[in-house]
């Protein structure tokens, strides 16, 4: 019996359509929004993992919202994604956060962009407006992108007391004492552990996802690229790739083994800063002196390869901007072999110094358990013993061309955050190689063609972070109709606030960086 | 301990020399694009691609106002490429702080063709910012000899990856300690504010108590296209726009992002005026 008459059968009456025309995806249209079942079912019975949660605003075309479920099945290609009608009229949707606390955010998410109601979600307060904002809803199509909103004043948001004696609250933020983005952490601590952690995010949130709703596609590029900046290329091509997918564009075989070297770049580049700056967080500072003597180095290889030194205005639809000439790929090899041996010397120092290790083992421990309810994905995931990697489970670009392993450890410190990082150095760089040898010649970008209105797709990268997931409906005239964005970071945050639990609010740091998320790519 | 020792005199002195020396930047590199009014004929294609608006024309009667805003560029290249008449070229020039916003403005105005192209530049206000900051930075270098300046950096709503480029200040390569400059952890300690954005709804209150919190005399310098002028994110019902929507801005540097030269050029052209700053709240 095939996957969808099984389905049918398990649920009479409640599909409305399949569509497994993309070699991607296959779409289940609901009749109506009862989707616990299902989700118990993929999950029970296909041991699926739930990637993500989100809505659209179909009212004035089709008088409804619809809330789409992304599933991930182990062993299956395509993503499973359900799509389920939400009545305009007092619209509300069941919570499936109580039983999945990898929801919880999304469905908040939708709650405050949507006013869409998750009905018994146990905690249904705001998380992407703050308490401030007056009562709108931005991503409801009749909300202008451009709309003033009153003066807002002051912070209302209510953490939860710390109380007892010889308990104390330790406010954080949202302007950090280091070079790193904002946000709010709120510690409760008993002398130096910490009892528990509250965050407090979205203060970057700059109305990126309404800011796609009808923006030419070209230009939208850019502004993919500017989601989160540590990953410019990861979202760029994650944007190009769900645009390249809805309107069926072939990206020629150069451009994609060009696009995945520079994946692998980006990977490498931020992996070894993140050593260094994990390092220099328990006082090992001049590891991070060599990570960022290391770091230039690959800068200066993006640069040459692409003009800029994180790598943006380099992805295009259909391919990449600019061809590579035989001078451009000179200087590589010798650049990746002084890296990959500085980057060697620099994992000794740190191996070879006990102090570090001391504070680096054991440190800000995240249970696989515990990873797998949150829905932890990316380097934390892998520390913890979630095997998942996109581009060995979803192939993209050039990626089923190349062997290579994903490292999974189960201790989930904040050693082992590293030593996966170290380890994804090392295959990315037989990545880089593999693939420099094989570069195909021919095209680096097919021709521009207009992009059919009303197509949607999907598309995942694994950034160096994680999972990231584009959705994309196509509008009029080469427009944006919608697009959605999920950065690693959401999924990975409150893991943070469990993996501090219990240790000393001088680890907190070398905690966080370890984990290392995006609040950019989190807030938009 | 040994091994540590023994990596460090191997690698010797990595730092970069500039600004007394070029920066080692590649080929590749795309700085600032220039612009041939004489020649240029049409505008149209590089404004249409142009992600932000950077490059904007205004019709009126039978002239046609040309302006390219360098402060919302972001260094794309496409309108190099959309431009067939060659009136646009990437160059890798990257020295473009300025200390006032209007000086990163450039106008043309043209006679307007039936067919929508233009022809007859009639005037032009094309300012050569390069070489009258050349002068002040070299003051400032020598200016700055046994001072010290303490940065806080602040991230208004930034995509983090100006914040990339910045921390890249502190790495051996660029090494701002060099120049007696160095980043603090609190704006009580600090006499310049090096913001980034754009200003988000979310990060206004704390960016203006930010500056409150900072002890005069304090320099402002803003970050990156998004600093400037919000960037790609423009204005809308979560983004303010740039820096100077909320606070006084005393030098802007442009980049999407800036590299690492570009920071170290536009901070020191904003110490040059720190200098007089000092002495007139002395007095």
């Amino acid at each position: 019996m095939s996957f969808q008459q099984e389905l049918r059968q398990l649920f009479p009456g409640q599909i409305r359509s399949v569509d497994a025309t993309g070699n991607n995806e296959i779409v289940i249209l609901l009749n109506r929004s009862d989707v616990a079942p299902f989700a118990k079912y993929f999950l029970a019975e296909h041991h699926a993992r739930l990637a993500t949660v989100f809505a659209e605003d179909r009212v004035a075309p089709e008088r409804t919202y619809y809330i789409y479920y992304v599933f991930d099945r182990p062993g299956e290609s395509p993503w499973l994604i359900l799509k389920v009608p939400i009545s305009s009229y007092e619209p509300s949707f069941p919570s499936l956060a109580a039983d999945m606390p990898a929801l919880n955010w999304q469905e908040r998410e939708i709650q405050d962009w949507f006013g869409i109601v998750a009905q018994g979600h146990p905690n249904p307060r705001r998380v992407a407006l703050h308490d401030n904002w007056p009562d709108v809803h931005p991503l409801r199509k009749d909300f202008p992108l451009e709309m003033v909103l009153p003066p807002f004043v002051g912070e209302q948001h209510v953490y939860r007391p710390t109380l007892g004696e010889g308990v104390f609250q330790i406010p954080v933020g949202p302007v950090h004492a280091g070079i790193i983005e904002p946000g709010h952490f709120n510690f409760a601590v008993a002398g130096e552990p910490i009892l528990y952690l509250q965050l407090r995010l979205f203060y970057t949130h700059k109305g990126t996802e309404k800011l796609f709703e009808n923006m030419p596609i070209h230009r939208a590029v850019f502004l993919a690229e500017s989601i989160s900046g540590d990953s410019a290329f990861s979202h760029g091509t994650a944007f190009c790739e769900a645009i390249e997918r809805a309107a069926n564009i072939q990206v020629p075989s150069r451009a994609q083994y060009m696009r995945t070297i520079l994946l692998e770049l980006e990977r490498v580049t931020n992996h070894i800063s993140d050593v260094g700056a994990i390092a220099t967080d328990v006082g090992f500072v001049i590891a991070n002196a060599h990570a960022g003597r290391i770091r230039e180095m690959l800068l200066g290889i993006c640069e040459t390869l692409s003009g800029n030194r994180l790598l943006r205005g380099m992805v295009s639809i259909g391919g990449v901007r600019r061809d590579w000439d035989e001078s451009q790929l000179e200087a590589l090899e010798p650049t990746l072999t002084l890296v990959e041996r500085e980057f060697r010397d620099l994992v000794r120092l740190i191996e070879s110094s006990d102090s570090t290790l001391d504070r680096l083992e054991h440190t800000g421990i995240l249970r696989p358990e515990k990873a797998k309810m949150l829905g932890v994905v990316g380097v934390a995931g892998r520390a913890s013993g979630i095997d998942l990697d996109i581009r060995r489970d979803h192939p993209y670009e050039a990626y089923s061309q190349f062997d290579f392993r994903v490292p999974v450890y189960d201790a989930g410190d904040v050693w082992h955050r590293t030593q996966v990082r170290i380890d994804e150095v090392g295959q990315s760089l037989r990545i880089i190689r593999a693939a420099m040898a094989g570069l195909p010649p021919g095209p680096h970008r097919a021709p521009a063609q207009p992009v059919p209105p009303g197509n949607c797709a999907m598309s995942a990268v694994e950034g160096w972070r994680g999972e990231i997931i584009h959705w994309v409906r196509i509008g009029e005239n080469n427009r944006l109709e919608r697009c959605k964005v999920k950065d690693p970071s959401l999924n990975n945050w409150p893991a943070i606030v469990e993996a501090v639990e219990g240790n000393i609010v001088a680890d907190f740091p070398v905690i966080n960086k370890s984990f290392n998320l995006s609040y950019s790519g989190t807030d938009r | 301990m040994f091994n540590i020792l023994q990596k460090t005199f191997r690698v010797g002195i990595a730092t970069s020399n500039y600004p007394q020396a070029d920066a080692r930047i590649s080929a590749q590199f795309r700085g600032r694009p220039q612009f041939d009014f004489t020649v240029w004929r049409d505008a149209r294609p590089a404004a249409n691609v142009c992600p932000t608006g950077a490059i904007a024309i205004h019709d009126r009667a039978q002239v046609r106002q040309v302006t390219v805003d360098y402060g919302r560029c972001i260094f794309c290249g496409e309108c190099a490429e959309a431009s067939s008449d060659g009136a646009v070229r990437m160059t890798r020039e990257f020295e473009l702080a300025a200390a006032a916003r209007g000086d990163l403005v450039l106008k043309a105005d043209y006679a307007l063709l039936p067919d929508g192209s233009h022809a007859g530049l009639k005037e032009a206000i094309v300012v050569p910012a390069r070489a009258r900051l050349g002068k002040r930075v070299d003051a400032a270098i020598q200016k700055l000899l046994g001072r010290s300046l303490a940065i806080r950096q602040v991230d208004a709503g930034s995509c983090n990856g100006c914040e990339q480029e910045i921390v890249a200040l502190n790495n051996p390569i660029h090494d701002i300690e060099r120049f007696g400059i160095h980043f603090v952890a609190s704006p009580r300690h600090a006499d310049m504010l090096l913001v980034t954005g754009p200003v988000t709804r979310n990060m206004e209150l704390a960016l203006t108590k930010t500056y409150a919190a900072t002890p005069d005399p304090k320099v402002v310098v803003a970050v990156g296209a998004c600093g400037i002028s919000g960037g790609i994110f423009g204005q809308n019902y979560a983004s303010l726009g740039g820096v100077d929507v909320v606070i006084p801005v005393d030098v802007y540097i442009p980049g999407c992002p800036p590299r690492p030269e570009a920071l170290l050029h536009g901070i020191l052209l904003a110490l040059g005026r720190l200098g007089t700053l000092r002495k007139n709240s002395a007095s």
